[in-house]
């Protein structure tokens, strides 16, 4: 199967040993576009790699390294900017994680993962469970409570408005010296402007009620995800004040391309990624590995 | 954001003035405006491939009609092609011939498939055919939870064993409780999972086997990429559908994963989900897909008037 021979074999079997010509670099696109990295981007890091072909002669192995380093140089582009490298709660402090995203996304999942993590690394943990919208919200973000041993502050009543849960958990987490409180909350489309005003709402109570609170606000990302990725971490940004990116569903043969545009565009890191259903299936991330998954096609 | 691709063409077509054929020169343009908008939105790059090549094929020789513009005219034999591509008309929900009719719901993690198995109940309800639906996820959380608190919402009952069961036992014991009960449509909801996972994958087919549906659906979410592709053929290649249902339409994403799903399936969309309520259900129409996708809506009422 093409797809599964790698870059490097597909560009030796066109060009041999010799420079990269139009039919690599239309291989090379093509990748791209099929790992959802996008037309725009495509062109971005295609005009980048034909500069450069154009001063030098370049084999393979030369421009595939030469890609990697424009890719890398992408994703970790934030990270030079104002967003700190290590991505850590900072102890004895207390710290609010926002979880925002469309639906379906995996945000409660995340949030599953990320409390195991804290609680393992020795952190005072509580959930938030600001979803309370979807059936069966609470319960599920209660049974990840459970497997991570980490309390849940839920509002039983149906319906409940989602800002007095998190007015609640914030008060929860003062009260008993939480280090890191994880504020699940409800999928939502980034076109639907109620829905954007409550979460703009839910990060206002956040920042009132916890001025020194240190926040990340995050946008979960499936890989799964075409072009609409940009557009809702567009919208989020402005509604939520993201500050990273946790992108699910790496476990599949999705590649989840459009974090690079969301990356260059938005100027967001990337923090996690997730690989899976279990409680461990969570990763820092990695420049280096996303871009080697990228291109091994 | 996306430019529409009606304002690209033109620019493509500008060459095109005082000429009276479409032919395989003076097209090369307009069909990669039209590859760069379908890629935009989503289509697969192959189904893209595929799709230009046809539309190049209808194209050559049409005769460029009096008082349309050759760009609009381009559009509209790209717009027809996608309609035909997607199936023209709706198709509507199996029926067998002995109740009661099985429908079984398939798809990747977090598409929509135990919202869409409550919106089916409601909407066969409202055509007087009574349903059960079948709990068979043991594996996310409160997945069954889920379930039972949307048929309680409808009114609608739902069978299931708890977590420790086998899925394959339960959806056997749902359709004979169904059929014991003399219920019209029984509707099985299973768990997310990956086309490449073989164990889940498994599991899928034995559960397909055991119950002999009369309807597969593959829940499609409607912002997914380049994947749709790839997901679309595994879950055909090893399960069998029958059929799909596009979710999440109500976002603002362009939908060109309904393209890749029927071209490569060749199986019908049969719904589309616009909403988190169960009450948003509604049929699929290709045409409206057509615009969707293309970004575009009054160029074709032009070219009609015409
Ligand atoms: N394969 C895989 N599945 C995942 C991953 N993360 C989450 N999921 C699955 O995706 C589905 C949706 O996950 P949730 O955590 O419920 O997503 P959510 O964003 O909270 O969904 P809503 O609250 O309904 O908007 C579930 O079936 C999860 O098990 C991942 O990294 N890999
Ligand atoms: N806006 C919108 N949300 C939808 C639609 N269909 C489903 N959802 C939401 O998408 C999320 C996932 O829906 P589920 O029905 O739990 O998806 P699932 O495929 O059963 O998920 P798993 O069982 O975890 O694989 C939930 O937040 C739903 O409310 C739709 O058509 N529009
Ligand atoms: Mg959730
Ligand atoms: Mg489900």
């Amino acid at each position: 199967d093409k797809t599964r021979r790698g870059i490097l074999n597909q560009l030796k079997a066109i060009v041999g040993q010799g420079p990269l010509n139009q039919a690599a670099v239309t291989e090379i696109e093509s990748l791209l576009l099929q790992a959802d990295v996008g037309v725009e981007a495509t062109d971005y890091i295609i005009s980048a790699l034909q500069k450069k072909l154009r001063e030098d002669v370049t084999p393979p192995e030369e421009a595939i390294a030469f890609l990697k380093e424009i890719l890398r140089h992408m994703l970790d582009e934030p990270l030079q900017k104002s967003h700190k490298p290590s991505f850590a709660p900072e102890k004895e402090t207390l710290n609010i994680w926002l979880i925002t995203g469309v639906n379906g996304a995996g945000k409660t999942t995340t949030i599953g993962k990320i409390s195991h993590l804290a609680k393992k690394s020795g952190y005072k943990c509580l959930i938030g469970a600001a979803d309370t919208f979807r059936a069966a919200a609470v319960e599920q973000v209660k049974v990840w409570g459970t497997r991570s041993g980490v309390e849940v502050i839920a509002n039983p009543g149906k319906n409940t408005d989602p800002a007095a849960v998190v007015f609640d958990a914030i008060a929860a987490a003062q009260s008993r010296e939480t280090e890191l409180l994880l504020v699940d909350t409800a999928g939502r489309l980034q076109n639907k402007k109620n829905l954007m005003d409550e979460l703009t709402k839910i990060r206002r109570i956040i920042d009132k009620k916890a001025p020194n609170a240190k926040i990340e606000s995050l946008l979960v990302l499936d890989a799964t995800l075409g072009q609409n990725g940009l557009r809702q971490a567009e919208v989020f940004s402005q509604a939520a004040q993201l500050s990273g990116v946790v992108l699910t569903k790496l476990d599949g043969t999705a590649k989840g391309g459009v974090a690079l545009a969301v990356v260059q565009q938005l100027g967001l890191p990337i923090r996690f990624i997730g690989a899976g259903e279990g409680i461990e299936d969570l990763r820092p991330f990695s420049s280096y590995e996303f871009v080697e998954a990228l291109l091994s096609g | 954001m996306f430019e529409a691709l009606s304002d690209r063409l033109e620019t493509a077509w500008k060459k095109l003035r005082g000429q009276d054929k479409i032919s395989q020169s003076n097209i090369q343009d307009a069909l990669r405006e039209v590859r760069r908008a379908l890629l935009e939105a989503d289509v697969n790059l192959q189904v893209v491939k595929d799709f230009i090549s046809e539309v190049e094929a209808k194209a050559q020789g049409a005769e460029v009609i009096a008082g349309v513009r050759p760009d609009q005219q381009f559009i509209k034999i790209v717009h027809d092609e996608l309609v035909q591509v997607m199936g023209t008309e709706n198709v509507p929900l199996a029926e067998a011939q002995e109740q009661p009719t099985v429908v079984l719901m398939a798809g990747l993690q977090g598409t929509g498939k135990t919202t869409a198995t409550a919106k089916l109940a409601l909407h066969l309800r409202k055509l007087d055919r009574s349903c059960l639906l079948v709990a068979t996820d043991v594996y996310r959380p409160a997945a069954i939870d889920q379930l039972l608190t949307l048929g309680k919402q409808i009114d609608v009952p739902v069978f299931e064993l708890g977590s420790d069961a086998d899925p394959v036992e339960i959806a056997r014991q749902g359709v004979e409780r169904g059929k014991a009960e003399g219920v019209n449509t029984v509707i099985i909801d299973t768990a997310g999972r990956l086309q490449i996972d073989e164990d889940m994958m498994a599991e899928l087919a034995r559960i397909k086997q055991t119950v002999q549906p009369d309807e597969t659906l593959l829940v499609v979410d409607a912002m997914t990429g380049q994947e749709a592709a790839n997901l679309t053929r595994t879950f055909h290649e090893q399960i069998g559908i029958t059929g799909a249902i596009l979710t999440k339409l109500d976002g603002d994403s362009r939908g060109g994963a309904a393209l890749s799903v029927r071209q490569i399936s060749g199986a019908p969309i049969k719904f589309v989900g616009v909403g988190e309520k169960v009450e948003a259900l509604q049929p699929f129409y290709p045409d409206r897909m057509a615009s969707r996708i293309l970004g575009m809506g009054d160029v074709l009422t032009l070219v009609e008037k015409a």
